[in-house]
C-alpha cells in the first residue's frame, strides 16, 4: 500500500489535451448571419467567458462549436467529438431516477464511473429519487453532473447557472475549476462570476453587418 | 446504442410511458368491427385479414409522435446528436424500441383477436408471419416520419398524413399474404415483397431520418 492516496485516474478524454482555435468563424441563426469574423484560442486548463447582450449570438456560436449546426465560414480546430455541450434543457427523463439518468448518459459516452459526478454536485443523497420530484435547481445540478460523465476535454456551456442558488453555483464553480486543473477547457456563456480566473470574450464587435445595408451604402457612395 | 434501447424500453413501461396503448387501441378497433358489420361469421372471416392489418397499422401510428418529440422537448435529442453514437444508430434504436413496444405485442396478440373475427384457421400462422415481417417496416417508416416532423408544434396530424401513404405497400402485401394463405393458395410472392419492403426501409431510412433530424436541430 502506498503511504499516500493515489490520485484518481482521470477519464480517457482528458489524456488528449486539446487546443481550441477558432478562426474567422461566421454563424447564422434561422438563416440570417448573426456573427462573423469570430476568432479566439482556448488552451487546456483555461476557461473563456462569452459576454454580450441578449441576441448577439452566444447560443448560436456554442451550438456551432458543438457541431449542432454548420458554420457559414471559418475554421474550428477541435472536432465536435472533443466537446461536451450543455444548454438550457438538461435532457432528463422525469420517470428515471437521478442515478439512472446519469448512468444512461455515462453509457452513451462510453464511461462507467458516475460516483464522482454525483459527489461533485452533491447529488448522492438524491440518487434514487425520480427526476420529476427534483427542484429546478437540483435538475440543473443533475444536468451539469452529466458533463463529468462525458469524459470530454472541452466543455461548451450555455448559461449553466440558471436556477442555481449561491451554494450550487459554488459547487459548479469548483467542478469547472477541477476540470481545468485536470487539463480540460471550458467555454461558458454566463453573466455571473464563477469564482475562478477566466478570460473574457465580448462578442459585440463580431456582430454580423446586415448585408442589405452594405448594398444600400454602395449604391449611394 | 444498447443503452439507448434499454432506456427507451424502461421509459415505455414506466408510468405514462404509453406501453400497451397501441395494443389496447388494436383490441378496441377489432372489437368494434363486428358491431359495425354484424356478427355473420362468413362476412367477418372474409374481411378479417384486412381488418387485422388496418388495425395493426393504426395502432402503430398512435405512438409515433412520441418517438422524438419527448426527446426534443427535454433537450435529449441535442445531447444525443453531440454524443459519440451516430445519429443513424440513434434512429435505428428508436425504431427498434418502437417495434418492441408496439409491433411485437401486436403480432403476438393478433391470433387472439383473429378469433373475435372468426379468422380462417388456416390463416393464423400466416397472420403472425406477415405481421412479424411487416411491422418492423411500419416502425421504421414511422420513425422517419417522426424525424421529419420533429420540432413542429402539434406535428402529430401532419405525421399521420405523411406516414399513412407510405404504409400502403406494407398493408397491401401483408393483407394479401394472409388472404392467400387462408385460401390455400401460394403466398410466397406477397411475403417476399413484404420482407423486401421491410429490409429496404431498414437499410435506407435510418440515413434519411438522421439527415432530417440534423436539419431540424439547426
Amino acid at each position: 500500500m502506498p503511504p499516500f492516496p493515489l490520485p484518481a485516474r482521470p477519464p480517457i478524454g482528458y489524456a488528449k489535451r486539446m487546443d481550441l482555435t477558432v478562426q474567422d468563424l461566421a454563424c447564422a441563426r434561422g438563416g440570417l448571419p448573426v456573427l462573423e469574423g469570430v476568432g479566439f484560442t482556448l488552451r487546456p486548463g483555461r476557461a473563456l467567458m462569452l459576454r454580450g447582450p441578449n441576441g448577439i449570438g452566444k447560443t448560436t456560436l456554442l451550438r456551432t462549436l458543438a457541431g449542432l449546426q454548420p458554420a457559414l465560414s471559418g475554421t474550428i480546430s477541435a472536432p465536435p467529438e472533443a466537446m461536451a455541450y450543455a444548454a438550457h434543457a438538461d435532457g432528463l427523463k422525469p420517470t428515471l431516477s437521478v442515478e439512472e439518468n446519469l448512468r444512461f448518459w455515462a453509457r452513451v459516452f462510453g464511461q462507467r464511473d458516475i460516483a464522482r459526478a454525483l459527489d461533485e454536485f452533491n447529488l448522492a443523497d438524491l440518487a434514487h429519487r425520480p427526476a420529476q420530484n427534483l427542484s429546478a435547481g437540483q435538475k440543473r445540478r443533475l444536468g451539469l453532473a452529466r458533463l463529468l460523465v462525458t469524459g470530454r476535454p472541452i466543455w461548451v456551456l450555455d448559461e449553466p447557472t440558471v436556477s442555481l442558488d449561491t451554494a450550487s453555483v459554488a459547487l459548479f464553480g469548483a467542478a469547472v475549476a477541477h476540470h481545468l486543473r485536470m487539463g480540460g477547457a471550458a467555454l461558458i456563456a454566463t453573466h455571473i462570476h464563477l469564482g475562478f480566473e477566466a478570460e473574457e470574450l465580448d462578442l459585440t464587435p463580431f456582430r454580423a453587418r446586415p448585408r442589405a445595408m452594405d448594398r444600400f451604402d454602395e449604391a449611394f457612395a | 446504442m444498447i443503452a439507448l434501447l434499454i432506456r427507451d424500453l424502461a421509459l415505455a413501461i414506466r408510468a405514462g410511458g404509453g406501453f400497451g396503448l397501441g395494443l389496447a387501441f388494436f383490441l378496441i378497433v377489432v372489437v368494434l368491427v363486428p358491431f359495425g358489420v354484424g356478427p355473420e361469421s362468413a362476412i367477418l372471416s372474409r374481411i378479417a385479414p384486412g381488418i387485422l392489418w388496418v388495425g395493426a397499422l393504426l395502432a402503430c401510428l398512435l405512438s409515433l409522435d412520441r418517438i422524438f418529440a419527448l426527446d426534443f422537448e427535454d433537450g435529449s435529442l441535442d445531447l444525443l446528436a453531440t454524443a459519440p453514437i451516430p445519429l443513424e444508430g440513434v434512429v435505428a434504436m428508436k425504431a427498434a424500441a418502437h417495434w418492441v413496444t408496439t409491433g411485437l405485442p401486436l403480432t403476438l396478440a393478433a391470433p387472439g383477436l383473429g378469433l373475435l373475427l372468426s379468422l380462417d384457421p388456416a390463416a393464423y400462422g400466416w397472420l403472425v408471419l406477415s405481421l412479424a415481417l411487416g411491422t418492423p417496416a411500419l416502425s421504421m417508416i414511422g420513425t422517419f416520419g417522426a424525424a421529419l416532423t420533429v420540432g413542429l408544434k402539434r406535428g402529430g396530424l401532419l405525421l399521420s398524413l405523411l406516414v399513412l401513404p407510405l404504409y400502403v405497400p406494407t398493408l397491401i402485401f401483408g393483407a394479401e399474404a394472409v388472404v392467400r394463405g387462408a385460401a390455400g393458395q401460394s403466398n410466397a410472392t406477397p411475403l417476399l415483397m413484404l420482407a423486401g419492403i421491410t429490409l429496404a426501409t431498414l437499410a435506407l431510412l435510418p440515413f434519411a431520418a438522421a439527415a432530417a433530424i440534423r436539419i431540424n436541430l439547426r
